[in-house]
């Protein structure tokens, strides 16, 4: 009845464009577009020291805070995301009413909307390094996607697999971590890989509650500076470049793993 | 009848199984003693695979009573996982753990389940391979193996639990028919074994040769019983005469 050979994939488009290299199109526009940023940002800094290489030296430390909110994030995301995506399909109807009422409510809240309410709400109650509350806000919101993701990801895995493990005596439990998520964190990882992408884009927001990640470092050099064009320009070409840096090194990780299979 | 007199592996009692408002079981009563192999069959949609899921209640049935092994399905204190060890299922679309290798196949619920250790787990996995004749796919995957192979890998991976009666769910149909042969000769053998056994199942063939009952179903009830002999050559219902003429 059911086909195992058929594999599901879930596309959740609000990251970057992953190249395949079954995608020659893709392909070449990734190359295109890498190479490209950094070749301008070379002939920039190359042609026009002054105010170029002057930019590029202020945002580093913008940089390593952009990826620490990502990071911190993205992990702490997952973990949600599979608590949620448990409690998702879970029979227990506390724990499904709970996550399903987290899921609806993140999801119909703006990003940028909760990324200030977590800010003041949490500052109310402790005090709260603004980058830490940056983390959870991000964190908090994504794992309502990532619980989303994971929730597929079980589904997707052919029925027979848990009513075989059933029928040899295993538990829900056991059938969940021996039988089920093995195979699902192969169905998962594309779209983890994608919100990851989507979570470092997103991560500019968090600029607006005083977290020195890129963008602020950029904003506090350009009005010092008044070269608010040019600025912009290499903020938005780092930003290019690495999202299409993480999105490849994506597309190798999901290769690798089809290939295992 | 002797079987009578013998211990009853299953004993299903007016169950009722019921989809919207169609009804799959329509107060089925079964019995099935130790060693007995009883073979089901039936058009499609007959309720036969239901009744055979229903017994490790991978079916939850609406009415009725289900006793396997002394204990009772429904029992609030009844461990469904420890009925379940001791009933073993093949299914029709095999179902390996694909993410598994064949021997891992085997040794997994072993370990989990039974906690044996790994080494005995693979002891009684090897030997089992062999008997099924695929102790050199031990270290393959799943996806490598053809779909006769497989099964007769699924069908080992049961076995390895020790069970006391196995289920079989129509377990050559999804199969090419050059590979029906080799997994009906380890069903037969299983058979001469000793083994309790439910089987649903197309094969008439086999169904002659190793059933010691046969129960035709259609719409959800039993409606013809008895030995081979009896049914195919002499059935009294109307419904199962026009499906052995169809099928024969």
């Amino acid at each position: 009845m059911s086909t195992e050979a058929k594999k599901q994939i879930i596309d959740v488009g609000d990251g970057a464009a992953i190249p395949r290299k079954s995608d020659r199109g893709l392909f070449t526009a990734w190359r295109i577009a890498f190479f490209g940023a950094i070749g301008t940002i070379a002939y920039l800094v190359w042609s026009r020291p002054d105010p170029y290489l002057n930019i590029l030296k202020f945002v580093p430390d913008g940089i390593a805070v952009t990826f620490q909110v990502t990071l911190g994030a993205i992990l702490l995301a997952i973990v949600i995301g599979l608590i949620t995506g448990l409690g998702r399909i879970s029979k227990n109807r506390f724990f499904n009413g709970v996550a399903s009422l987290y899921v609806e409510v993140i999801r119909g809240i703006p990003l940028l909307v909760q990324i200030f309410y977590i800010y003041y709400a949490l500052g109310t109650i402790v005090k709260v390094p603004a980058i830490l509350s940056a983390i959870i806000a991000m964190a908090v919101c994504y794992g309502a996607y990532m619980g989303e993701v994971v929730r597929a990801g079980i589904e997707s895995i052919a029925k027979g697999q848990r009513e075989a493990a059933l029928s040899l005596g295993m538990n829900g439990r056991q059938t969940m971590i021996h039988v089920i998520l093995p195979q699902a964190v192969k169905v998962i990882l594309p779209p983890v890989g994608n919100e990851f992408i989507a979570l470092l884009k997103d991560s500019s927001l968090v600029s607006i509650i005083a977290v020195a990640d890129l963008l602020r470092r950029g904003r506090e050099y350009a009005s010092e500076s008044f070269t608010y064009f040019e600025t912009y320009t290499v903020i938005a070409l780092i930003y290019l470049i690495i999202t299409l840096f993480f999105s490849k090194i994506i597309g190798v990780m999901e290769e690798r793993v089809s290939v295992n299979k | 009848m002797s079987t009578n007199s013998r211990r009853k592996m299953v004993e299903a009692k007016e169950i009722i199984k019921v989809y919207g408002s169609f009804r799959a079981l329509d107060r089925v009563s079964l019995d099935v003693y130790d060693g007995e192999k009883v073979v089901i069959i039936g058009p499609s949609g007959s309720g036969k695979s239901t009744l055979l899921r229903s017994i490790n209640r991978l079916e939850e049935i609406d009415r009725g009573t289900i006793v396997v092994d002394g204990m009772d399905l429904y029992d609030p204190k009844t461990d469904i996982t420890k009925v379940r060890e001791e009933v073993g299922m093949v299914f029709q679309s095999f179902n390996l753990f694909p993410h598994k290798t064949v021997l891992e196949n085997l040794t997994l619920a072993q370990i989990v389940v039974r906690k044996r250790s790994k080494q005995e787990a693979e002891e009684k996995a090897m030997a089992l391979l062999e008997r099924v004749g695929l102790a050199a796919k031990a270290k393959s995957y799943p996806g490598k193996l053809s779909g006769g192979q497989q099964q007769r890998v699924a069908i080992a991976r049961s076995l390895a639990m020790d069970p006391k009666l196995m289920l079989f769910d129509e377990p050559t149909s999804a199969l090419d028919p050059e590979m029906i042969g080799e997994v009906l000769d380890v069903m037969k053998d299983l058979a001469k074994d000793g083994m309790t056994m439910a089987v649903v199942t197309h094969e008439m063939g086999f169904a002659r040769e190793v059933a010691d009952r046969v129960i035709f179903m259609d719409a959800g009830r039993i409606v013809e019983e008895g030995t081979p002999e009896h049914f195919f050559t002499a059935p009294t219902h109307e419904r199962a005469k026009l499906f052995l003429s169809q099928i024969l």
